[in-house]
């Protein structure tokens, strides 16, 4: 009886709805999910709890291991390092998310454009596409980073402006295909504009690409941030990042005697970067279209 | 005589193939002419890939034609501009074939209906809401359906969404596309019949597409046979049945199972293959597969010509006979 009554129940929901439920019943994705939001939740309110601040210089302890007082120990101008590591991973994540939504804009938009401007405007901007895609991403990024400076919207822009391009080959092909689905031509039918057609039917069915895409291309971001701040092009000192707390591993003092300074980002840095791909991967399984034939 | 509310002059369509290099040119129509009048059901019989759908589309602009007119009450559709085309969308709708793939799997079949209304900005929320359920009804589906998804109806149930969803906007002209041809044979009867009732109820004017003769004589009152992208032959429904006197129209009455015995051994089954559409034969397209072909056929396009009032015919030949 339970077993009909959540078949009727499933039934009755939208294919999104679905999708996440099914989601719910992948326990590996749940755990990156609750991991996700652990260091989410701790990053956010660390204010509350944790009374050192990230900048705040304590002269009585440089370097110094973990203590009672200093949970993960301090670094060489005597810093807090759980407080640097909690506003680094604000300033982290914050880079990644927004660049992340700013090239999942662009990339939508862009495939957008491609598959339904007609054959011209398709042509063009494809060419466009493989040209950003055909470049060395790693020289791309330096040049780019280059050219913006440091910062916090600096290295937002340049990690979005990396990493619209395969989602927009993705929107593209998905677009074009759908152009061609009955429903859609009956909307053109009954009189659909661009807007209609791309906000309706469109957005709808990228709906799956686009949640897949953002939720792995957050850990990817996450580590060009990390990336560029190591190289010293992201986010500068003092503002923390984890990135940047990571350059000081670059000193083999550091490296060999300090490890608490370089540890604890790069650790925190893993943990969501895998948390972030279990969630993602479970996503894609949620929304793989074989899961709905059964 | 009241002008015919659609009237299609020289419609023409080739497919050339995207992209650099030009691969053959699909002449999938030539030079169709043919009229709706108001109020009446047109059939369009074909084998598969002679046409029809292709048809069905040009007259509502779904694709654009290579040449020709599509006159829809008294205004070429043709040279409108997009702006004025939307507006006159909501005069003619299409019925698909496909009872799955004609409706969008996330949206419910509310917003299904809904959305012509919501696309030609007619009537508020509330209004649309009741316009939708009142097509519902039309099409005998219960009220609850409103908020389900597609994916919990059948194919029948689907095809009846489809209907009601070009009922909405209640349009002048209907082009149904095959509306049965994916259904089963026993839902097919249910399907033909609601929209028998409904064309003449609501007084709608219908181009009714299907391959099936069968189908095609119980609901229109006119039929024209389509091969290869030309017309063959049109007449009125009766006397085509009684009386065809195109080759293909013969050959195409005679694969119909017949009830009546003697019939059964006159029957004449079409030989070989219809040719393709990028290499069409000269002359008379059927001739590769009609038996009455001579040289002549080859050489000359057969002209349409009237045998008798309202009925018209493509071929060379008066002197066959069934
Ligand atoms: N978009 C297209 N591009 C190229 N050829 C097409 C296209 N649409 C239809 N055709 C060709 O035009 C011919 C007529 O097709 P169609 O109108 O769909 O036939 P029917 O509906 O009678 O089966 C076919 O040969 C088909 O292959
Ligand atoms: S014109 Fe010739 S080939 Fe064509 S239908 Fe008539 S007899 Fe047959
Ligand atoms: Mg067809």
């Amino acid at each position: 009886m339970s077993v009909a009554g959540s078949i009727s129940s499933s039934a009755r929901k939208g294919p999104i709805a679905r999708a996440l439920e099914r989601f719910t019943i992948n326990r590996i994705a749940l755990v990156g999910l609750v991991i996700l939001l652990c260091i989410v939740t701790a990053v956010l309110t660390y204010p509350l709890w944790w009374s050192y601040t990230p900048n705040q210089i304590d002269l009585r302890a440089l370097n110094k291991g973990p203590s009672s007082a200093h949970w993960f120990g301090t670094d060489g101008v005597g810093r807090d390092v759980l407080a640097r590591l909690m506003q680094g991973g604000r300033v982290s994540l914050l880079v990644a998310v927004t660049s992340v939504a700013i090239s999942t804009v662009i990339g939508f938009l862009i495939g957008a454009l491609s598959s339904f401007g007609g054959r011209v405007v398709d042509g063009a901007v494809m060419r466009f596409v493989d040209l950003a895609m055909t470049l060395p991403p790693v020289i791309f990024l330096l040049v780019l980073a280059s050219i913006a400076g440091t910062g916090i919207l600096p290295t937002i822009l340049v990690i979005s402006l990396l990493s619209w391009p395969v989602l927009s080959r993705m929107v593209r092909a998905r677009l074009l295909e759908l152009r061609e689905r009955d429903f859609v031509v009956a909307a053109r039918g009954m009189g659909a504009g661009l807007g209609h057609l791309l906000f309706r039917h469109g957005l709808p069915n990228c709906i799956d690409i686009l949640v897949v895409y953002a939720t792995l291309q957050i850990a990817n971001a996450i580590l060009l941030e990390a990336g560029l701040s190591f190289l010293g092009l992201g986010i500068a000192p003092p503002e923390a990042s984890w990135g940047n707390m990571l350059n000081a591993a670059r000193s083999t003092v550091v490296l060999e005697q300090y490890v608490w300074q370089w540890m604890f980002p790069g650790a925190a840095l893993v943990l969501t970067v895998l948390a972030i791909n279990f969630v993602g991967d479970g996503l894609r399984d949620a929304f793989d279209p074989r899961s709905d034939l059964h | 005589m009241r002008e015919p509310l659609l009237s299609v002059r020289g419609l023409t369509k080739h497919f050339t193939s995207s992209g650099f290099s030009h691969g053959p040119v699909v002449r999938a129509l030539d030079d169709i002419s043919f009229e709706v009048p108001r109020g009446k059901v047109v059939g369009l019989v074909g084998e598969s890939g002679s046409g029809k759908t292709t048809i069905g589309r040009s007259v509502l602009r779904l694709i654009e034609p290579t040449a020709g007119q599509i006159v829809f009450d008294g205004v070429d559709l043709t040279k409108l501009s997009a702006s004025e085309m939307r507006r006159q969308r909501r005069r003619l709708q299409y019925i698909f074939q496909d009872p799955f793939g004609s409706l969008s799997p996330r949206m419910t079949i509310g917003q299904i209906l809904m959305e012509g209304l919501d696309i030609q900005r007619i009537g508020s929320r509330a209004e649309r809401g009741a316009r939708a359920k009142k097509a519902l009804q039309e099409v005998d589906l219960p009220a609850d359906a409103f908020v389900r998804y597609p994916h919990e109806f059948s194919g029948g149930q689907r095809q009846r969404i489809g209907i009601a969803r070009a009922l909405v906007l209640e349009p002048e002209l209907i082009v149904a596309d095959e509306p049965v041809s994916a259904l089963d044979v026993s839902i097919q009867a249910q399907i033909v019949n609601l929209l028998r009732s409904l064309q003449s109820r609501l007084g709608l004017t219908m181009l009714f597409i299907s391959h099936d003769l069968a189908v095609v004589e119980y609901i229109c009152d006119t039929v024209i046979v389509l091969y290869l992208g030309r017309i063959m032959e049109i007449a009125p429904s009766e006397v085509l049945y009684s009386d065809p006197r195109h080759p293909y129209t013969r050959a195409l009455l005679s694969a119909i199972p017949s009830p009546e015995i003697g019939k059964a051994s006159a029957r004449q089954i079409l030989k070989g293959d219809i040719p393709s559409p990028a290499n069409p034969p000269s002359g008379c397209v059927f001739r590769t597969r009609c038996p009455h072909a001579i040289d002549q056929c080859a050489k000359t396009v057969p002209p349409l010509e009237e045998v008798a009032p309202g009925h018209v015919k493509a071929c060379i030949r008066h002197d066959i006979s069934g």
